[in-house]
């Protein structure tokens, strides 16, 4: 089990979702566990409730989970998969309003030094202007 | 307690662009100590273990990137800062 926040990437695209979480693993590394997802089964653009549980499953750390969406169903859905997580899973798992590429990397740097949930998300945010 | 400083010259090809921010907000945060970086001596300084703020100081190739740092480990963690941007942001061995 990671001693490290994990990071989750929800994008509508599964070359977005992909392709960030190959920017997370070589710019900041393996040592923080990283899932994605993105696209419809028939290769189209589209996120889901189950494919977004499957990635927090995958991403899972005890320290917690942060999301990073890119648009309206992203974010949406994913609120949806933390609602429907067992507890103590469903407190522990939070939808960091950042831009989802930028935010990643971001998330993941600051997740790498074993920083908590919160100041994962405070990292991630501080993109967004207030 | 007093802020012991560093300086060196950042000849990385791409100045601090968003992987050398990576490395160096990572290293600087395995240090107990308050480290500050800025690109004069006397600041405006900002806080080396903040990727957000790191990387937004796009300080370009030929900068001189100055560090503060207070604390129990100061010293190591300027020595660590300096070889990571004079070894070109390369890997340690």
């Amino acid at each position: 089990m990671s001693k490290n926040v994990g990071i989750v990437i929800v994008s509508h695209s599964a070359d977005v979702a992909r392709g960030t979480a190959m920017m997370v693993e070589q710019m900041v590394g393996r040592e923080v566990p990283l899932g994605w997802c993105g696209g419809d089964p028939d290769g189209g653009l589209g996120t889901n409730v189950e494919a977004i549980m499957a990635a927090i499953d995958k991403a899972w750390s005890e320290k917690g989970v942060a999301i990073l969406v890119d648009l309206g169903g992203a974010e949406t859905n994913s609120e949806m998969a933390i609602e429907m997580l067992p507890e103590p899973r469903r407190s522990r798992v939070v939808v960091c309003n950042a831009p989802v590429v930028e935010g990643a990397v971001m998330a993941a740097t600051e997740a790498a030094s074993g920083a908590t949930l919160d100041a994962v998300r405070r990292t991630a945010e501080e993109l967004t202007p207030a | 307690m007093n802020k012991l400083k560093a300086s060196v010259l950042m000849r990385h090809e791409v100045g601090l662009h968003a992987r050398p921010s990576v490395k160096m907000t990572k290293l600087a945060k395995a240090f107990e100590s308050k480290i500050d970086l800025g690109l004069s001596p006397d600041g405006p300084w900002i806080d080396a273990k903040s990727i957000v703020k790191v990387m937004a100081t796009k300080a370009p190739k030929d900068s001189t990137i100055y560090f503060r740092a207070e604390g129990k480990d100061a010293r190591a963690a300027l020595d660590a800062l300096v070889m990571l941007v004079d070894g070109d942001f390369q890997d340690g061995p």
